[in-house]
C-alpha cells in the first residue's frame, strides 16, 4: 500500500521535475516558429539560425572563454585550499570553511552590485577580466567541496609512507595526493565550469556588449520575445549539461 | 626541563610552526581572491548605503558653511559667498551633475536650480557684492527653508537617507523622521513580499519535497534511481533553460491550457503564469532539489529499527512516524529549509521573467535602481538590508546544523 502510493508520487514528481524542460525542448524543431504543438513542419531552421555568428556564436564563444579561465582560476585556488582544509595543523578550520563557502550563499545580485562597485574603481567594468574574476569568485566553493569530499576518503597513512620513501613534499603532491584526489578535482573543475556557464545575474551587472554571454543573450531573448531559438539553444545546453552530469556521477561513484 | 629536551622541544615546535606556514601558504591565493573580490565588494556596498560625498566634492567650501546654519533659520551670508565661490571655481561638470542628482532626492526640483545656476556661473565669473541677492535672482528657490534644510542634510559625512527611504522615511526639514508620503511607499511592502514568497516557497518545497526525499529511501533501487536522476537533471539544467520551459508550458496557448480546454475543464484559457502561481510553480521546481537532497541524505542515516522498535511498543504507524521518524530527520529539514529560503530570498532571474509587477521582489530594486537610475545609494541600501537577512540565516545555519554539513562534508 505504501509502496504503491509511493510509486504513485515518485512518477508524478518525475513528470514535474522532467516533464516541462522535455514538452519545451522539441519545440526548436517547429519549422513555423509557433511554440506549441503540433509540429509541423519539422525543421532544423532554428539550429541554423543559432550558428549565425551574431548573436549566438559570439555569446557561445564568450561563455567558453570565460569558463574556461574562471574554472582553471577557480581549480588551482580551490586545490590549495581544500588541501589546506584537511590538514590537521591550519587552525580555525570551520571559520576558514565558512569564509570559502560564502560566494555560494551570498546571492549573486550582491556580489553583483559590489564588483560593479569596486570593478568601477578599477576600470575593469565592461572588461573580460572583470566577468572572469567575478566568476572564479562564485566558483571557488564548487571546487573546494568537491575536492573536501574526496579528501575525506584519502588515507592520510599514505603521506607517510610517501615521505618515509624519501619522497619529498613536492614528489609526495605530484605522485601520491594528485592522483587520489583527482577525480574530486575534475567534478569540482566540472561543476565550477557548468555554473560559470549559467551565470547571468552578475554579468547583468559588469559586463558590456563585447562579453555578452550565453545566458545574458538568452535572458534578452525570454524578457523580449521568446521564439524557437531560444529551445533551440536550450537544447544543445541541456544535452551538454546532462553529459556532464552524468560523467561527475560515474567519478563520484569511483570512490576508492 | 633537561637542555637536550628544550632543544628537541624547540625542533618539534619550529617543525608545527612551519607545517601550519605551509598549510596558510596553500589557503592564502584563495583567502587573497575572496579578500580582494568578494569581502572588499560588500564593504563597498555598506559604505556606499551611507556615502554622502557628492555635495561635498563638488561644493567644498559651501558644505563647510551648511554646516553653520541653524535649523529653521535662513542662512547666512557667508554660506552663499562660499556657494558662489564654488560655483566659479567648478571644473567639473560630471560632479556638478552628481551632486544635482543628490541634492534632487532630497527636494525634488533641485537638480534644475543647480544645473541652471551651474550655467549661470559658467558664463559669468563670481564677482563681489551681495551673493545671497544674486542667488535669489538666479532662482529664489536658493533661499527657501527647505531647500536649504536639505543642502545641509547632504553635505553631512554620512547620510541616514538611503536607508530610511528603503523603509519609506524620511528626515524633513525640523530633523524628525517621518513616513513618506503614501503614493511613495514601495520597500517595506517589497520587503514583506519577499519575505512572503520566500516563506512560501520555503513551505510548498517542505511539503512536497519532505515525502519525494521519503519514496527516494523506500522505493526499490531502480526506481529511486530513475527518481533521483529526474531531481538532479533540472539541478544541473541552466535555470535559463528551465524558466524558459515553464513559459511555454505555462502559458496560454500552452500545453496546460489547451489540454484543460480541450478537456472542456475550463472554458477559457487560465492566466498561469507572469503571476503568482507561475512563480510559485518555477520557484518550487526550482528550489526543490535544495529542499530534498539535504533531507535525502539524513533520512538515508536513520536506522529502520527504530520505526520498527517504535511499532513493537505498540505505536500506531503515524505515531511512530510522527514522534520517532521526523524528530530524526530534523536536522535535514532545517538545513534544506534554510537553504531554500536563503537562495529564493535573493534569487532575481525568475521572478523577474516569470512574475508579474506585483511580484517585484528586493532583487528586483537592487538591479533598477544600479541600471536605469543610477542611484547608488539606494541599491546598496536595499542590498545591505538583503544581506543581512541572508547573513542572519548564514549564521544560523552555522549554529544549528554545521556549515560542513550543508555542503555534504563530514
Amino acid at each position: 500500500m505504501l509502496r504503491t502510493v509511493a510509486t504513485i508520487y515518485a512518477i508524478v514528481m518525475m513528470v514535474f521535475f522532467l516533464g516541462p524542460i522535455l514538452i519545451a525542448l522539441p519545440l526548436s524543431f517547429n519549422g513555423a516558429g509557433f511554440l506549441s504543438y503540433p509540429i509541423n513542419p519539422f525543421s532544423l531552421v532554428w539550429y541554423e539560425k543559432i550558428l549565425a555568428p551574431v548573436p549566438w556564436l559570439r555569446a557561445f564563444a564568450n561563455s567558453l572563454f570565460v569558463g574556461l579561465s574562471a574554472t582553471l582560476i577557480a581549480t588551482v585556488l580551490g586545490v590549495g585550499a581544500a588541501l589546506a582544509l584537511s590538514r590537521k595543523d591550519l587552525p580555525a578550520k570551520r571559520l576558514f570553511l565558512a569564509i570559502i563557502i560564502a560566494p555560494m550563499i551570498v546571492p549573486s545580485i550582491i556580489l553583483g552590485l559590489g564588483l560593479y562597485f569596486v570593478f568601477s574603481q578599477l576600470q575593469l567594468n565592461s572588461t573580460y577580466l572583470g566577468v572572469i574574476i567575478a566568476h572564479s569568485v562564485v566558483c571557488l566553493p564548487f571546487v573546494v567541496i568537491a575536492v573536501s569530499a574526496q579528501l575525506q576518503t584519502f588515507d592520510v597513512g599514505l603521506v607517510r609512507a610517501s615521505q618515509s620513501l624519501g619522497a619529498d613534499n613536492w614528489k609526495t603532491l605530484r605522485s601520491v595526493v594528485l592522483p587520489i584526489i583527482a577525480p574530486g578535482v575534475i567534478s569540482g573543475a566540472i561543476l565550477a565550469f557548468v555554473h560559470s556557464f549559467d551565470e547571468v545575474v552578475m554579468v547583468l551587472f559588469i559586463a558590456g556588449p563585447q562579453q555578452r554571454t550565453l545566458p545574458r543573450q538568452m535572458f534578452d531573448g525570454i524578457k523580449d520575445n521568446i521564439d524557437p531559438s531560444i529551445f533551440a539553444v536550450s537544447t544543445v545546453l541541456f544535452v551538454f549539461t546532462t553529459t556532464l552530469m552524468i560523467l561527475v556521477n560515474r567519478l563520484s561513484a569511483r570512490k576508492p | 626541563m633537561s637542555s637536550i629536551a628544550l632543544v628537541e622541544y624547540r625542533r618539534l615546535a619550529s617543525a608545527r610552526v612551519f607545517r601550519r606556514l605551509a598549510s596558510f601558504g596553500l589557503l592564502l591565493p584563495a583567502l587573497l581572491l575572496l579578500f580582494l573580490f568578494f569581502f572588499i565588494p560588500i564593504g563597498y556596498i555598506l559604505f556606499n548605503s551611507v556615502n554622502n560625498s557628492e555635495v561635498r566634492t563638488a561644493f567644498p567650501r559651501a558644505s563647510v558653511e551648511a554646516a553653520r546654519i541653524v535649523t529653521g533659520k535662513p542662512a547666512h551670508p557667508a554660506f552663499y559667498d562660499a556657494l558662489a565661490e564654488d560655483f566659479s571655481t567648478l571644473k567639473d561638470t560630471r560632479a556638478l551633475g552628481e551632486a544635482a542628482r543628490r541634492l534632487n532626492y532630497e527636494v525634488v526640483g533641485y537638480r534644475t536650480v543647480v544645473l541652471k545656476t551651474g550655467r549661470t556661473f559658467g558664463s559669468r565669473p563670481a564677482g563681489r557684492g551681495d551673493n545671497a541677492a544674486r542667488f535669489a535672482e538666479i532662482d529664489e528657490r536658493w533661499t527657501q527653508p527647505d531647500f536649504i534644510a536639505g543642502f545641509t542634510r547632504a553635505t553631512r559625512l554620512l547620510t541616514p537617507y538611503y536607508f530610511l527611504r528603503a523603509l519609506d522615511m524620511r528626515e524633513d526639514d525640523s530633523g524628525d523622521v517621518v513616513r513618506v508620503g503614501e503614493d511613495v511607499r514601495v520597500f517595506v511592502a517589497t520587503l514583506l513580499r519577499t519575505l512572503e514568497i520566500s516563506g512560501s516557497v520555503t513551505i510548498l518545497c517542505l511539503l512536497i519535497g519532505y515525502p519525494l526525499a521519503g519514496c527516494l529511501v523506500i522505493l526499490p533501487r531502480g526506481l529511486s534511481a530513475l527518481l533521483l536522476f529526474s531531481v538532479l537533471v533540472p539541478f544541473w539544467t541552466s535555470i535559463l533553460v528551465r524558466t524558459s520551459s515553464w513559459i511555454v508550458v505555462l502559458s496560454k496557448e500552452g500545453i496546460i491550457n489547451s489540454t484543460l480546454l480541450k478537456l472542456g475543464i475550463i472554458t477559457e484559457p487560465m492566466q498561469l503564469v507572469f503571476n503568482r502561481t507561475g512563480l510559485y510553480i518555477t520557484m518550487v521546481h526550482v528550489m526543490l532539489p535544495f529542499m530534498v537532497l539535504p533531507i535525502y541524505s539524513v533520512m538515508r542515516s536513520v536506522p529502520k529499527t527504530y520505526l520498527r522498535a517504535s511499532l513493537s511498543l505498540g505505536a500506531h504507524p503515524i505515531l511512530g512516524f510522527w514522534k520517532v521518524f521526523v524528530p530524526l530527520t530534523m536536522p535535514g529539514i532545517a538545513s534544506g529549509c534554510l537553504m531554500t529560503f536563503i537562495i529564493t530570498v535573493g534569487y532575481y532571474i525568475t521572478p523577474t521573467l516569470v512574475g508579474g509587477p506585483k511580484e517585484n521582489m528586493i532583487t528586483y530594486f537592487i538591479a533598477f535602481f544600479v541600471n536605469d537610475t543610477i542611484n547608488w545609494g539606494m541599491a546598496a541600501a536595499l542590498g545591505t538590508m538583503l544581506l543581512g537577512i541572508v547573513m542572519a540565516l548564514y549564521f544560523t545555519i552555522g549554529k544549528v546544523v554545521g556549515i560542513h554539513r550543508i555542503v555534504g562534508l563530514k
